[in-house]
């Protein structure tokens, strides 16, 4: 089989904040509400409870993250998520459901440092000082919808994979040395 | 700068994470209606100047439907909420009628 790539190939840079393009990063997107075998069939795929509203749970290097009342992401390593997209149907079996894999579809970054919120903070229209641990926040990045949480010291965002140049390009610009607020 | 709290999620977003949907709570008149009922629904706005409800979409977040109540000439927000209803909830009506005692009911 062939390799999966990801959007930049792993493009990279050091500004006053470290931006990485990580992945590829394996992303189901399931579409369900008020479902009986809903916190089975999430536990079975990442091992974590049902997340409340705009909260991630994370496990280690999985994650099921709220979207809107009807939607969830559900992270994973990409290798696992034919078996996952399995393991859904079997849980969910009967249930109106809608489990997509969204992993090719997305482009997903990491922005690490000291003053990783700064690189955010001048992106987007969300208020940093009332971000809360464990939120998952859906906005945009300058003109592109992009979706964002906090992780060991720094931040992931995720964004569609058309657009991974122009996010690259403007995270690599908020971090260019001396632009810090 | 308008700033409308999502009833679905709960993010208090700015109006740029927003999509207007234009005035709220209007009856469609489709097929069998008279040609004025039609004209009625498809063009009459009451673009008020005062307490107007409206639509917005949480575009950028997570995407849902939702109603506000605001004022169009103070831009004065005195709720949002869901879009499954047909009027405006009693609690929004009561704010207004605070805020606005001469205000004359939203039909």
């Amino acid at each position: 089989m062939s390799d999966p790539v990801s959007a930049l190939n792993g493009a990279s840079f050091q500004g006053f904040a470290t931006i990485r393009e990580i992945g590829p990063l394996g992303m189901i997107t399931l579409r369900a509400k008020g479902l009986k075998s809903l916190d089975k069939a999430i536990k079975a795929v990442t091992g974590t409870r049902v997340p409340a509203p705009r909260r991630i749970e994370i496990k280690g290097d999985h994650a099921c993250g709220w979207m809107s009342p009807d939607e969830y992401l559900l992270i994973l390593p990409y290798a696992e998520v034919g078996e996952a997209m399995g393991k859904l149907a079997k849980a969910l079996a009967g249930e109106h459901h809608l489990a997509v894999d969204v992993s090719d579809a997305r482009a997903v970054f990491r922005i690490e440092g000291d003053k990783a919120d700064q690189v955010l903070r001048k992106l987007m229209p969300v208020d940093f000082d009332r971000l809360e641990p464990g939120e998952l926040r859906r906005s945009r990045a300058a003109q592109v919808a992009a979706a964002i949480w906090q992780q060991d010291q720094g931040f992931t965002l995720v964004c569609f994979r058309s657009v991974a140049s122009y996010v690259m390009g403007l995270l690599t610009h908020s971090a260019q040395p001396g632009s810090e607020l | 700068m308008l700033i409308l709290e999502c009833p679905y999620c709960g993010v208090k977003a700015e109006e740029t994470e927003l999509s207007p949907g234009y005035e709220a709570h209007l009856k469609r008149f489709g097929p069998g209606s008279s040609p004025e009922e039609f004209e009625a629904y498809m063009f009459a706005r009451k673009n008020p100047k005062g307490v107007h409800f409206e639509r917005w979409r949480h575009t950028y977040g997570c995407g849902k439907w939702f109603l506000a109540a605001r004022c169009t000439a103070t831009l004065e927000v005195f709720g949002t909420y869901p879009a499954q209803v047909s009027e405006p909830p009693a609690d929004i009506i009561a704010k207004i009628q605070a805020r606005r005692p001469d205000w004359k009911g939203y039909k």
